[in-house]
């Protein structure tokens, strides 16, 4: 007897990300969480703080490149870290695991979710960047950089978010660990506050992270080049943005190869 | 092999069993959960295994599935080893997990058809959803069942791959009567179509109405393997007739009670007032072996 052929990869990658769509946009806190949580932020802190950073750059149009540093964390880093916790604790992970669907639909229905929640969150604070402060959009080639930069930055953070997800019991001790460190480390890197005033040696410790070189890539976009004077180095440093990036790309993938579990460690 | 079907440790691995495993062994820790298990589980074939609360059944069941690595002894499932199982495998088999499948925020249907994709042949979701009576809840979210809605769910997570072989760890717990008798009804069609059942249940007469064997595992070993009338002696234990004489209750144990009925009748002129033939049940030796309340 010679078993009919398994779905082809397609398919079932098609549905795990109709699958993490749904998960995702049909939890009110979540969205609320991950997709309002940034645009609040944009709101509240644009409407509190109003001073010029020079070349007559307002504090809404610094803060767009933090937000969506905060937007790209939040749909990354503490999305994967918090959610795939939680469906590991509550036995979906075991459950996925003793189907046929390969491994890989698992995780590319997750690259779906991060890519569609992180576009909402930009387009939803471009728009009100737009319409309440007016701030200026990106030109001609900066949407490159824009755009790579992103994809670069959230592959990371997703990446880092599943290996985390391994370190914490349930959906809520990863949210309790994820959501401090995501802040402490977007205070640091300049997301909330122009960078030059974060102290120097906290400036060092923030260079190891990825979120810092998220948010000065993100800065180059939105901020005139007159402004990368107010750099650590004195410039953008895109290349050292894509190497870092790139760098904490590997080490996430890495982790994720070595640590992933498809069930809580004590119940094997 | 010997007349329970039941392998002696050391006979080599069943090539036709659909589940054969010899001298399997599990800790956790120091404890050992599971102590040198030999069984083979043929084709077709519905077994039950039975056994108090931390006998090892879960475990057993588990590491046949592919989910705990086990310590000791060799184990095939469909011929493969479950440590080593893998799309083609788990594409034959169905997994209804004690603990269930997990929360999600898609509807009863959206989980089957997303389930159904993931195997060469499924079964219709739609069908499966009458089969295990859940048509009018296809629209619900999984958390707004209720706790034997959810347990219907998760076996029809585990049929709608069509699997050949189907592992139900105490799959009716929360089920009203009628959503069990429609369950067993389910249970028998999967066996006309072939299916290999390896269920655990606490529910007695459930492994009696369904099981071809049943096993008795008790602290990590099987203390029995039987056909369910047979199990400890019970198909040839004394039966003991009931009736009631001159007003009174009379009973009597009897190794031939058919005999002992057809002189009894004579002794009346039309029935037997309050007649009964009974044989220990299966609790009653299933409490015995396990070391159950009398001992
Ligand atoms: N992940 C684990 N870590 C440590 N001990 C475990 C683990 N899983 C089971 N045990 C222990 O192994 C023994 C067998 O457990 P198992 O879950 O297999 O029992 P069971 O027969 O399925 O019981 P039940 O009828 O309650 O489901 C128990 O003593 C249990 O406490
Ligand atoms: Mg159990």
């Amino acid at each position: 007897m010679s078993a009919p052929a398994l779905p082809s990869l397609t398919r079932v990658y098609g549905t795990r990300a109709r699958v993490e769509l749904r998960e995702f946009f049909r939890q009110r806190e979540s969205v609320v969480f991950t997709l309002a949580f940034p645009v609040l932020l944009l709101l509240a802190l644009g409407a509190v703080l109003d001073y010029d950073l020079g070349a007559g750059v307002g504090f809404p149009q610094y803060f767009m490149a933090g937000v969506i540093t905060a937007g790209i964390v939040g749909a990354s880093l503490q999305n994967m870290a918090i959610h795939i916790a939680g469906e590991r604790s509550d036995g979906t992970l075991k459950s996925l695991a003793g189907t046929p669907m390969p491994a890989s639909a698992y995780f590319a229905g997750k690259v779906v979710q991060v890519l569609a929640v992180a576009v909402a969150t930009i387009v939803l604070l471009l728009g009100v960047g737009v319409l309440v402060y007016g701030i200026d959009l990106p030109s001609g080639g900066d949407w490159l950089t824009f755009a790579w930069v992103s994809v670069l930055g959230a592959a990371a953070c997703t990446l880092l978010g599943i290996a985390v997800s391994t370190l914490c019991r349930t959906g809520r001790s990863a949210s309790a660990t994820v959501t401090p460190i995501a802040l402490v480390l977007e205070f640091v890197s300049g997301v909330f506050l122009p960078f030059d005033q974060v102290p120097g040696w906290l400036q060092d410790v923030a260079a190891v992270f990825p979120v810092k070189w998220l948010a000065q890539g993100l800065r180059s976009v939105f901020l005139p080049d007159a402004l990368a004077a107010q750099e650590p180095a004195g410039s953008w440093e895109l290349g050292r943005v894509a190497l870092v990036l790139g760098a904490w790309c590997v080490l996430g993938l890495v982790l994720c190869v070595l640590t992933f579990r498809w069930q809580d460690r004590d119940t094997r | 092999m010997v007349a329970d079907g039941r392998p002696r440790p050391g006979d080599p691995l069943d090539p036709d069993a659909a589940i054969s495993v010899r001298g399997l062994v599990k800790r956790y820790g120091d404890r050992t959960a599971v102590d040198g298990l030999d069984l083979d589980i043929r084709r077709g074939e519905i077994f039950a295994l039975l056994g108090p609360n931390g006998a090892g059944k879960t475990t057993t069941v588990e590491v046949l599935e592919g989910y705990r690595r086990r310590d000791g002894g060799e184990v095939r499932v469909l011929g493969v080893d479950p440590a080593r199982g893998g799309r083609r495998w788990k594409a034959e088999l169905g997994i209804v997990l004690q603990s269930g499948a997990g929360d999600s925020q898609l509807s009863v249907r959206e989980l089957l058809e997303a389930r159904a994709s993931y195997y060469a042949d499924p079964r219709d979701p739609g069908e499966v959803l009458e089969l295990v009576g859940l048509t009018e809840r296809a629209g619900a979210r999984g958390r707004t069942l209720s706790g034997g809605q959810r347990r219907r769910l998760d076996v029809a997570l585990g049929i709608v791959g069509r699997p050949r072989l189907l592992f139900l760890d105490e799959p009716t717990t929360g089920f009203d009567p009628e959503a069990r008798r429609q369950f067993w009804a389910l249970i028998r069609s999967l066996r006309d179509l072939g299916t290999t059942m390896l269920l655990t249940t606490h529910y007695l007469d459930e492994a009696e109405a369904l099981a071809d064997r049943v096993g008795v595992l008790a602290r990590g070993q099987l203390a029995e393997v039987a056909v369910p009338t047979a199990l400890g002696g019970r198909g040839s234990a004394p039966a003991v007739v009931s009736w009631t004489e001159d007003g009174a209750r009379r009973t009597a144990e009897t190794a031939t009670p058919t005999a002992f009925v057809r002189d009894l009748a004579a002794r009346f002129p039309g029935e037997v007032p309050d007649l009964a033939v009974s044989r220990p049940t299966l609790e009653d030796v299933y409490l015995k072996m396990i070391g159950g309340p009398d001992e």
